[in-house]
């Protein structure tokens, strides 16, 4: 019994903490996918929490009914082998509420992995994020400039998030504004997000990627446009170019702070997409070496993708 | 000397130092005290050539054990880094080196070491057995895991412990990003434990499709072995992509092929799913034979039938089929798309309905009967609830949008803790202590017994149940320190004093294996829990032919009904009984074995050269070898029976 109480107390203790004084970055989002991704644990949050009390109930109520020392020395339990209308409602039960969560996992996933409602028709903003041991450059290829450990995004517009790695498979993760995806050495992959409330927020890898790993995180900034635009802008009055002598010597092992330069890397060294993707079985894709043509690219990565 | 550089410990520490001391100590303690109680004869005789099946699960056991005192010492340090923020205990390389040890040793050399100890003592006794099908077999299994489980544990002071995380993702597993030889030891240990558990799959297959007792059809066996049946379908179906993948990787690191590089050709993503092809079933291999236990411990001490015999079974086949379908899960976040992920979601989601069956039939069992509180039914009881927790939350992994700010923090980590200590460790000390009396003919202490219970299930609450928080606020797994701002310090603390607790009640089941050896009657006869299979119609402890008459089983609990409604189980007259010999071959073999791995891990080809050369000249000797067997005369038979008090 004491257990039970245990459980129970644990059980109270752990939903005033996750609803408490201060919110949980997760359960916090500033954007619609990271919002989407919120509602979604809250409401298997909610529906997990029946199960484990009906489970749960159903221990103690058999424990207190049918404990030894309640019973007389000469009751023998009777032998009973199954019974079908038990059976069927203990496989009917979770088959529904497996086929309602498949529903919601299913819809949610295809929301997060595209454009989020009602910025269809907005163009969004390319940001190519490569990781290297153990720092994070930002390219924007539009902009024309580059930054190391820190990334600013205008809120209200679609972003699309170009990842890929020099090096261990990463992860890339704001957890206010979206969910995770890896960046790895030989392919390109997209996470689309938009952050609707201006701000800073951690961003990090997630994926464990050697000795610095711990420390590979950095900083995003959601800003309105005009703000975005202006910094934009200064930068390109402040900062030095990028040459392809220093890049090299970024992406060098070890930890570095914030860095600001005026064109990307992908001019010398562009992403692992298109014809410089590492895996191309077919040449269907050889004469589109068009860069800016997003159409193109994201083809092109489907069938990267699904090939695999 | 430029020969012994390449041994030096790349990372050294005053812990590593201070840990080969002890190891040169306790080893030296070992070879004195054999030698000065003159017991090296009686080891060799009587346990490292025996072949049989209850001596050699009793050393998975005691090996097990080891190895679990070894991860745990691993577990207790990561919790003592990650206690407060900022702290310098260990630094990065060595908390990677750490966490990596302790999740391969816990799975590979503890969980699969100890059910395959259940399973080899349990099962032939189970079904009526006097040995495993291929009892040599079956040593060599386990001489070669033990060389395997060696061979992983000197890495910290030979050379250096792998450190590219368990599931070892290459790039960051290739000699570009992990120079060392570490994880060189990850592949031959692996590899040569990995070859033992395949045996051992197959060994158990045959076992029990071959050498069940009369009248005992498949669908009258006891659920432990029905367990044990399709754990080891699983095994033999599952572990040879692990081989082919370790050796791939070899390959990659040790002869330049780019299999799992990121150029010329070759893919990381292989590495993944490779892994997890093997890794997801193994999950069920390690779970289902748990879920066996239980069903024996909750029937046994429910003094009911198991309810739902058949669809607990068909719930396991189910299970063992789903197993396959779902590792894709485990990369949700690699970027292939929402209808992958969406039919991946889907099939995870899907395992927990035949897993929710189980729970209910064991609720079901407890329904009409007569609980007993032993300790293995408090691990049982406790084991419903937490194992539900983290059932479900297992689901709310399974859903692929959720599971990209789930996937690589606390939040995982917490929830397969949350299924594997309830479920897995749960099961094996339930097991443990509900078969001792048959292994050592003596009952464990059930005051000391629960005090561990108590210790183990609060630690366990207070060591994960906050990482499911921090996990949603954003704390990574695997990072080796944080900040102070993070604010994931007071949760950690308090992760760290469950772990504390943890370690409390470990200690705790092992004073009481002392405490139990020194205190407790040694005349319990051959049944003292009231239980209902067939391995309690033996002796305690059970004498090496286990029956002297082979039993006659009418149903799923011959012994129960042999108990209470008149069911003869020994009809037939006691026979010369025919055993295997023992041989003192598998442990040369594996000897030979770890010589290769070790050899091979630092490329002295010389050494791998000879020790290959020794492992075919093994082989070949057993080729040509006639051995037969002996018999056990009818009059040895009947005395030792007598003075064990068994078969009646």
């Amino acid at each position: 019994m004491k257990l039970k109480l245990a459980f129970i107390t644990f059980a109270i203790l752990l939903m005033t903490i996750l609803t408490g004084c201060e919110p949980l970055l997760v359960l916090d989002p500033k954007g619609p996918q990271a919002e989407t991704t919120a509602n979604v644990i809250w409401l298997s949050i909610l529906i997990m929490a029946i199960i484990v009390i009906v489970v749960i109930t159903l221990l103690i109520i058999m424990l207190y009914k049918y404990r030894a020392s309640k019973q007389s020395e000469d009751y023998e339990p009777p032998h009973i082998k199954g019974n079908p209308i038990v059976e069927t409602i203990i496989v009917a039960i979770p088959v529904l509420i497996v086929i309602f969560l498949s529903i919601v996992s299913v819809k949610s996933t295809y929301e997060v992995e595209t454009v989020p409602e009602g910025y269809e028709d907005n163009e969004p903003l390319i940001i190519y994020a490569a990781s290297s041991n153990w720092k994070w450059h930002f390219s924007y290829p539009e902009q024309d400039i580059e930054t190391l450990n820190y990334v600013f995004i205008p809120t209200h517009r679609p972003v699309e998030f170009r990842l890929y790695s020099y090096g261990p498979i990463t992860s890339f993760w704001i957890p206010q504004l979206a969910g995770q995806k890896y960046a790895m050495a030989d392919m390109v992959t997209k996470i689309n997000l938009v952050a609707e409330t201006p701000g800073d927020y951690v961003g990090r890898n997630a994926n464990f990627s050697g000795e610095g790993f711990a420390e590979n995180t950095f900083n995003t900034t959601a800003l309105s446009n005009e703000e975005f635009n202006k910094w934009v802008e200064e930068i390109h009055s402040t900062a030095d170019p990028l040459t392809e002598e220093q890049f090299d010597k970024l992406l060098e092992p070890g930890h570095l702070g914030q860095m600001t330069f005026t064109g990307t890397h992908l001019e010398f060294a562009p992403a692992p997409e298109g014809e410089h993707a590492g895996h191309h079985h077919g040449d269907s894709d050889e004469g589109h070496s068009d860069h800016e043509d997003s159409e193109e690219e994201s083809h092109s990565d489907h069938e990267d993708h699904s090939s695999h | 000397m430029e020969f012994f550089d390449r041994f030096a410990i790349p990372h050294p520490s005053p812990m590593i130092y201070a840990s080969m001391v002890a190891i040169g100590l306790v080893l030296i303690a070992i070879v004195i005290g054999l030698t000065y109680f003159k017991k090296w004869g009686y080891l060799w005789r009587e346990w490292l050539t025996t072949v049989d099946h209850k001596r050699i699960g009793m050393m998975y056991i005691i090996s097990a054990l080891l190895m679990l005192f070894r991860g745990g010492a691993d577990a207790v340090m990561m919790r003592l880094q990650t206690a407060v923020p900022d702290n310098t205990f260990l630094d990065a390389q060595h908390y990677n080196e750490v966490f990596t040890t302790h999740g391969v040793v816990m799975i590979i050399f503890m969980a699969m070491a100890f059910i395959i100890g259940m399973m080899n003592f349990v099962v032939p006794l189970q079904i009526g057995a006097r040995d495993v099908a291929f009892p040599r077999l079956n040593a060599i299994s386990f001489w070669l895991y033990f060389a395997g489980a060696m061979l992983f544990n000197i890495s910290f002071v030979i050379g250096g412990s792998p450190d590219a995380g368990w599931t070892n993702y290459f790039p960051l597993a290739g000699t570009e990003f992990s120079e060392t030889v570490g994880v060189n030891y990850y592949m031959w240990a692996l590899q040569i434990s990995g070859i033992g558990t395949l045996m051992t799959g197959i060994n158990f297959i045959v076992t029990i499709l071959k050498m069940r007792a009369p009248g005992m059809t498949l669908m009258k066996m006891p659920m432990f072995t029905w367990s044990a049946l399709i754990t080891n379908v699983i095994i033999v179906f599952a572990f040879p992509v692990l081989t082919i993948a370790l050796l791939m990787g070899t390959l990659d690191r040790q002869f330049g092929t780019h299999f799992f590089a990121s150029t010329n050709g070759g893919m990381d993503m292989l590495w993944a799913n490779l892994f997890w092809v093997w890794g997801h079933p193994e999950v069920y291999i390690l779970i289902l034979p748990a879920f066996g236990i239980y069903s024996e411990v909750i029937a046994t001490f429910s003094q009911r039938n198991l309810y739902g015999y058949k669809s607990m079974v068909g719930s396991m086949v189910l299970i063992s089929f789903m197993s396959f379908l779902v590792w894709v899960h485990h990369f949700f976040t690699m970027g292939h798309g929402p209808l992958v992920n969406g039919i991946f979601s889907i099939t995870t989601m899907a395992i927990a309905v035949p897993t929710g069956i189980k729970i209910f039939n064991w609720l079901l069992t407890m329904w009409k009967g007569k609980i007993r509180f032993t300790v293995p039914m408090l691990y049982s009881i406790g084991f419903i609830p937490l194992f539900t927790i983290g059932g479900v939350t297992g689901v709310m992994l399974a859903m692929a949008s959720a599971d990209y700010q789930y996937h690589n923090t606390m939040f995982l980590v917490a929830h397969f803790h949350n299924v594997i200590i309830p479920g897995v460790v749960f099961a094996m000390l339930a097991g443990l202590t509900y078969w001792w009396p048959k292994m050592f003919g003596f009952m464990l202490n059930e005051r000391i017994g629960k005090w561990g219970f108590w210790f183990l299930s609060i630690g366990f609450c207070l060591a994960f149940f906050p990482m499911y928080i921090t996990g949603l606020d954003g704390q990574a797994r695997r990072m080796y320190t944080y900040s102070e701002e993070t604010g994931f310090g007071p949760l950690n603390m308090l992760s760290f004093f469950g772990a504390g607790l943890m370690a409390i009640a470990f200690i705790l089941i092992v004073y009481n294996v002392y405490y139990s050896f020194r205190h407790s009657p040694r005349n319990v006869g051959q049944d003292p829990w009231n239980a209902r299979s067939l391995e309690w119609a033996t002796p305690n402890p059970v004498p090496h032919y286990n029956f002297a008459v082979t039993p006659v089983v009418n149903s799923s609990e011959a012994f129960w009904d042999s108990k209470k409604n008149g069911h003869q189980l020994f009809k037939n007259k006691t026979e010369k009984i025919h055993m295997p010999n023992n041989s003192g071959l598998p442990i040369i073999l594996a000897g030979l074995f770890f010589v290769f791995g070790f050899s091979f891990v630092f490329g002295i080809w010389p050494g791998v050269i000879i020790a290959a050369l020794g492992i075919f000249g093994c082989m070949a000797y057993r080729t040509f070898e006639k051995d037969n067997g002996h018999y056990i005369p009818v009059e040895e038979i009947e005395e030792t029976e007598k003075k064990l008090g068994g078969a009646k």
